[in-house]
């Protein structure tokens, strides 16, 4: 870690040791302190995800069905999707670095509503509970999606009660989208104008929109679903006129545009960290920002790709198709822009900024294979196959992960005022790329060749490529085991830090302290800068 | 600033202003969050309302329009008695304040009791969906629109009971959800009045009043809507 020469002066009262106890920890209402429990939350979760993504590799070893039965594969994939899309990467950039964050990068104390903002952690740790009870009464063999008519009449798994938590999971998204949304429009602090505003604070306002508008939908959907399954309604029941594909078509208007919630977060942390290593000003900031928004707002008209095959009509289809690829426009922006950022910087390729150039190339493929899917021609081949889980693995995990952790390794030192061991964290990164790459890339070939999702045996001729994808995620468990060892260390004994280890521009890391205080600001500041104002940083050193 | 309006100001904002501004931009988030909550249940309406057209009008015809209609009639008064609500609060006087909140209160139950009114003989025509539901046409316009139904159509008699089961299952499901919400309506006015009897509303501050105007008025304007989409669409009979 390039820790600069500043002379390292720590506040003695942070948000960490303000007050002590376990109350003040579980009714506190500090933005900082909530975003740590939704720290421990998602990581748990993520535990829990991976241990079930585990169970899945070892068990695709071999051809034969040796490990489980087909009916408990069904819940071990369910459970993974569950887990990993709503307690994890739903939650965790916008709720976990967006609360820490968020208030600080925009000059204000806290954000609008910080008894909500508690409330959130609160509703999401009941959605949770509901879950793992569901969980541990069986499981759910419906796989993530929930389709009907299977989910809602002929499945015998823990259905009800696994919707039951995504239902009230869902209020906690729409409860921080809201609160984001405010704080954005009404807190910002004298001269943080919309385009003087970091890129991430433009991430976190686009996918806050989504999470407001779109989660309601999944809401009813799960809510209709959950009256058919358990009070014998009819809704998408179709021998009693039901629409399956109504479901279908409600259930997608959400979670397509919920893959956007999992990636703009990311890019907001990925335009935050190549500016910063690249000392320079994001190339075409505006372009960046307006990109985020684009998404946010094509994203809510591509649901239909999910249904090509399908009754939907194959006018609905093109129409859907070549929405999709204009997605891809908004996404090409940022990813050449980032590039453009690179060009002719001062690059230094700390942690942070390894995990996100892993991202920059992962999310490219991931992309570019998703504008592959949205050809209509292509995806009546690969529907369904293992082409399709690669391809939002690269995303998902590929982008949505990396970017996570490349987060987590820039703001740790402002979160918890402590530096980690550059070393390890950079062989952490090189794990979680090449076995990333290891687990996922031999899956396109697998998909292409026609290997079906969701089955937990297959013929022996793909055998090679799933041992290799499961060798692969055996080194991925690893690079993502050591951040857990080496943070935690960190924490306990790393070196202390100063107020801006990586001489980056920001209210985050220029004005509040590592760690900052509890109300982050001893006077609200006054920006006069435009951000990633690098030029004039430097200038200053010299 | 009287210093009990101070205890209110919660310590992220800069002022009044910028407090009042922020609750009630939450607050237009939320009613926006609760239109696309409706807007999936109104989505699925129109999927089964275009599918099956004929089915749907007879099976509406089982509802009542007198009670919709006052029920109708109810919801609009209380949405003025609210309106009144906010503004009396806006003034500062508490007393007022509470008197239209307490009628708002009072016009609100009202709608839930005159909905369950409608609900029981729902109950009592066996009408609810997955309780061994069996429509029957219960007056001789619905005999006439039954038989024209299955003479013109060539519907059998269990494909025509299925779709009848569909109308209500939406039936409920929409009003179901509607009267949830002005239940709830209810208990916050439960929580505001005695505020308004201690006079902790002024021009200062009355965002909790305000808020709850607003969303008053949504769930007053979902009724509106669902008044004409399920009692009064293509009815004739």
């Amino acid at each position: 870690m390039s820790a600069s020469t500043d002379a390292i002066a720590q506040p003695k009262t942070n948000y960490l040791n303000a007050t002590h106890g376990l109350k003040s920890w579980l009714l506190t209402t500090d933005h900082k302190r909530i975003g740590l429990l939704y720290l421990i939350s998602v990581s748990i979760f993520f535990v829990l995800g991976g241990l079930f993504a585990s169970l899945i590799r070892i068990e695709l070893a071999t051809p034969a069905g040796d490990l489980v039965e087909g009916n408990t594969y069904n819940r071990m994939f369910t459970a993974h999707g569950v887990i990993m899309i709503f307690f994890f990467l739903l939650p965790s950039i916008p709720a976990v670095l967006g609360n820490f964050l968020l208030p600080i990068m925009i000059g204000a104390k806290d954000v609008a509503f910080p008894k909500l903002n508690l409330a959130s952690w609160y509703v999401y740790m009941a959605g949770g509970t509901f879950t793992m009870i569901a969980m541990v009464n069986g499981g759910i063999d419906t796989g993530w999606t929930f389709y009907t008519p299977f989910s809602s009449t002929f499945s015998n798994s823990q259905v009800m009660t696994a919707a039951i938590g995504i239902f009230i999971t869902g209020f906690s998204s729409i409860l921080t989208g809201l609160n984001f949304v405010v704080t954005i429009h009404r807190m910002r602090a004298p001269g943080m104008t919309w385009f003087r505003m970091p890129l991430f604070i433009w991430g976190m306002y686009a996918t806050s929109v989504i999470m407001v508008l779109g989660t309601p939908v999944v809401a009813i959907t799960i809510l209709l679903l959950a009256l058919e399954r358990g009070l014998g309604f009819a809704i998408f029941d179709p021998a009693r006129g039901g629409d399956p594909v109504l479901f279908q078509h409600l259930f997608w208007f959400y979670s397509h545009p919920a893959v956007y919630i999992m990636i703009l977060p990311g890019m907001g942390v990925i335009s935050e960290i190549i500016a910063a290593f690249s000392r320079k000003r994001i190339f075409g900031y505006r372009f960046v920002a307006y990109a985020s928004i684009g998404i946010a707002i094509l994203g809510f008209f591509v649901w239909g790709h999910h249904m090509f095959v399908t009754s939907q009509s194959i006018y609905s289809g093109i129409v859907f198709s070549v929405l999709t690829m204009l997605v891809a426009v908004p996404s090409a922006i940022k990813t050449f822009n980032w590039t453009a950022t690179l060009f002719k910087g001062s690059v230094s390729l700390d942690t942070p900024m390894l995990y996100a150039l892993g991202f920059i190339g992962l999310f490219t493929i991931g992309g570019l294979t998703g504008v592959m899917l949205a050809t209509l021609g292509i995806d009546i081949h690969v529907h369904d196959t293992y082409f399709v889980v690669a391809h939002f693995h690269y995303v998902m995990v590929g982008g949505a992960i990396l970017a996570y952790l490349a987060g987590i390794h820039f703001w740790w030192p402002k979160m918890f005022g402590r530096l980690y061991s550059a070393f390890w964290s950079k062989i952490s990164a090189a794990l979680v790329f090449i076995g990333f790459n290891l687990t996922f890339f031999p899956q396109f070939i697998l998909g292409y060749l026609g290997m079906p999702r969701r089955y937990h045996t297959y013929p022996e001729e793909f055998q090679v490529l799933n041992v290799l994808s499961s060798a692969g995620a055996s080194v991925l468990a690893v690079g993502f085991l050591l951040p857990a060892v080496y943070l935690t260390w960190s924490l306990l004994y790393g070196p202390k830090s100063s107020q801006n280890p990586w001489g980056a521009t920001g209210l985050e890391w220029e004005v509040a302290d590592s760690p900052p205080t509890t109300f982050n600001f001893d006077e609200i500041p006054v920006v006069t800068a435009d951000a990633y104002d690098y030029t004039k940083k430097e200038a200053e050193v010299v | 600033m009287s210093s009990h309006s101070d205890a209110l100001w919660a310590h992220q904002f800069e002022s009044f202003d910028q407090q009042r501004e922020s609750t009630s931009l939450g607050m237009w988030l939320f009613i926006g969050q609760e239109i696309m909550f409706f807007g999936g249940l109104f989505a699925a309406y129109l999927v089964y309302r275009i599918s099956n057209p004929l089915i749907f009008k007879v099976a509406s015809s089982e509802l009542s329009v007198l009670w919709g209609g006052i029920n109708t009639a109810v919801l609009i008064l209380s949405s003025f008695t609210m309106a009144m609500a906010v503004r009396e609060a806006q003034l500062g006087r508490g007393k007022k304040t509470a008197i239209f909140l307490l009628l708002t209160l009072v016009l609100g139950l009202g709608f839930v009791g005159i909905k369950s009114i409608e609900y029981s003989s729902k109950f009592e025509h066996h009408l609810i969906p997955g309780q061994e539901f069996e429509w029957h046409p219960y007056n001789e316009q619905q005999v006439a629109a039954y038989e024209e139904l299955k003479a013109t159509t060539g519907y059998t008699e269990e494909f025509i009971q299925s779709r009848m089961e569909l109308f209500f299952s939406i039936y409920f499901a929409m009003t179901g959800l509607h009267a949830l919400h002005m239940l709830i309506g209810v208990g916050l006015i439960i929580w505001l009045l005695p505020r308004a009897l201690r006079n902790e509303f002024n021009a200062d501050y009355h965002n909790p009043v305000e808020c709850f105007g607003l969303y008053w008025h949504f769930v007053d304007l979902v009724w509106i809507f669902l008044f004409p989409l399920l009692y009064l669409l293509g009815r004739n009979i």
